[in-house]
């Protein structure tokens, strides 16, 4: 097929137009969030967070309030539920977070089949970036901002808590602050990511560009333009080939985000497969 | 270097009074007093478990006392703290190495306690950051990712993050854990331009060959202060019995090695 025709045809309709800006912005956004979480080691929790987001999405559009809200209280209420039973408890910390966040998955679930009639699970599990609606769009937009600039304002502090949160707290740095900071940046983006690929994949654009990036270089900077870069190269790339494949998009977008990781993987100039064999 | 404010003589760097630590009702530190002087090493020997780390966080305000008082240039300790007057220098095991952060943005978070809410560092912050590279001799090396160092060279960039910070006080935990001998002497070299500087160290350490070769003072210490002084005097074979349980004079001859504690002593060894 020629090339400038796969490109373009697509672009004759408003809903790809929508759903490839839209995606882009979450998939940025998401990508510069991953590079802190990959660094802060807060992979499972970002999966955490973003099944436990659910019940408060389901909530919130069954009172008509926006869905943003309903995420963000649930979504910090989850850590702080994991948090408050591994201090209670001589339980580990992996298995609560099972624990606790299939339990507000589960609520989520039961909560969607009584309100099923306005309200399709599927849509919230896989995404539906191609059929979003318009005050879906807005806020979508609007969270992604709002994480964007919180990341971008106080980059310097979470890179430092990430790094080194003992000298942190010891210079008056509010420690606990910059947690329920990335806590809160984590639960607003998985609920902006699961506008595109649904909450069961929302982790990957939590965690797989920022580990992609990881493997490239060695420079924080660089591997934040990096992980926006592959996170908005696999959405675009992912919606267009959902679209000539009619595939799943959240399931395109994703693969090709593992394959820009697995490429990553091999090929890293320093930290990849192959030039650890050559070394 | 730029003579810090704090750094000024003064006879008392760090003065605890009578503190009292505990978690959960257990307790961690019973009745600590010390004064370390400007310009001094003091060692803080004792077990895993004796509170030595309980102490430094206390030192850097991470607990709240349940009684006593800490203060620091003569003034209360969150004040000092909030003049940046207190550095700790981190265990190498606890480190990052993998971090994507290179040299010089390590010593450059010494600075960001004085910074604005940006933390955009301004020229006195590059010169200091520079300064305190050229005194651990790794301004070349800024550029470096910090994994890419060699070990003594990892420990002279916390140091230097030390300096950047300008603290009159700096906590070092178990800072030859793993260090080769040249890196060692290295170390005690910056460590006796520090002193002579008049900042004030505490090391805390659980090998008493280094204590006798450069430490001014010891603070012996196993859940309270068990002997406080210096070095010569307080290094007597019945303090560290005290200290250690078991056979001091093993222990003395044989650098290095762990002092290993009876089964049972340290009914403290739960704290966080």
């Amino acid at each position: 097929m020629d090339p400038l025709l796969w490109l373009l045809e697509p672009l004759r309709h408003d809903f790809m137009v929508r759903a490839l800006l839209v995606s882009a912005l979450v998939a940025g956004v998401c990508g510069l969030l991953s590079c802190f979480m990959t660094l802060k080691g807060w992979a499972l929790m970002g999966d955490a967070v973003s099944h436990a987001v659910m019940p408060g999405v389901v909530i919130a559009y069954a009172l008509n309030l926006p869905f943003a809200l309903g995420a963000f209280v649930f979504g910090v209420g989850s850590v702080a539920a994991i948090g408050y039973i591994k201090q209670m408890t001589r339980i580990k910390e992996d298995t609560v977070i099972g624990l606790v966040f299939t339990g507000f998955f589960a609520l989520g679930l039961t909560l969607v089949s009584k309100v099923r009639s306005t309200f399709d699970l599927t849509h919230i599990l896989f995404g539906n970036v191609l059929g979003i609606s318009g005050e879906d769009i807005r806020q979508t937009v609007l969270i992604s901002l709002l994480v964007l600039l919180v990341l971008l304002l106080f980059r310097r502090d979470l890179i430092l808590f990430c790094f080194d949160p003992t000298h942190a707290r010891s210079i008056g740095v509010n420690t606990g602050f910059l947690h329920y900071l990335l806590l809160s940046a984590l639960s607003l983006a998985a609920v902006a990511g699961l506008q595109t690929v649904g909450i069961i994949l929302v982790v990957a654009m939590l965690v797989t560009p920022g580990a992609t990036a990881y493997l490239l270089t060695d420079r924080f900077d660089r591997m934040t333009w990096i992980a926006i870069g592959s996170a908005i190269l696999s959405s675009v790339l992912g919606i267009y080939w959902s679209y000539w494949m009619d595939a799943s998009t959240a399931g395109c977008i994703v693969l090709v985000q593992t394959g820009l990781f697995l490429l990553s993987f091999l090929f890293a100039p320093r930290h990849g497969l192959l030039a650890q064999q050559r070394r | 270097m730029a003579t810090h404010p704090d750094l000024a003589p003064n006879a008392e760097r760090i003065r605890v009074s009578h503190l009292c630590v505990s978690y959960h009702g257990v307790v961690a530190l019973h009745e600590v007093s010390l004064r370390v002087n400007a310009g001094s090493i003091c060692g803080l020997v004792g077990t895993n478990g004796a509170g030595k780390s309980t102490l430094f966080k206390a030192l850097m305000g991470f607990v709240r006392p349940s009684q006593g008082e800490i203060s620091i240039n003569g003034l209360p300790l969150r004040q000092a703290l909030r003049r940046q007057a207190v550095a700790y220098v981190p265990q190498m095991e606890s480190v990052d190495w993998n971090f994507p952060i290179h040299v010089a943005n390590v010593v450059m978070m010494g600075r960001y306690g004085g910074m604005n809410l940006l933390r955009i560092p301004g020229r006195d912050d590059h010169r200091a950051v520079r300064e305190s590279l050229e005194r651990v001799e790794l301004w070349p090396l800024r550029h470096r990712q910090i994994g890419e160092l060699s070990g003594g060279q990892r420990k002279r960039a916390f140091l230097a993050r030390a300096l950047a910070q300008g603290a009159s006080v700096l906590l070092l935990d178990e800072p030859f854990a793993g260090v080769d001998i040249r890196t060692e002497r290295l170390m005690i070299e910056l460590f006796q331009q520090f002193r002579a500087e008049g900042r004030s160290l505490l090391i805390s350490t659980h090998d008493l060959s280094h204590v006798t070769g450069f430490c001014d003072e010891v603070v012996l210490i196993n859940k309270t202060v068990l002997a406080y002084g210096d070095t010569s005097e307080v290094f007597t074979e019945e303090n560290l019995a005290r200290t250690f349980g078991g056979s001091p004079a093993q222990l003395l001859t044989s650098p290095g090695l762990e002092p290993r504690p009876e089964p049972g002593s340290e009914p403290w060894r739960s704290e966080p």
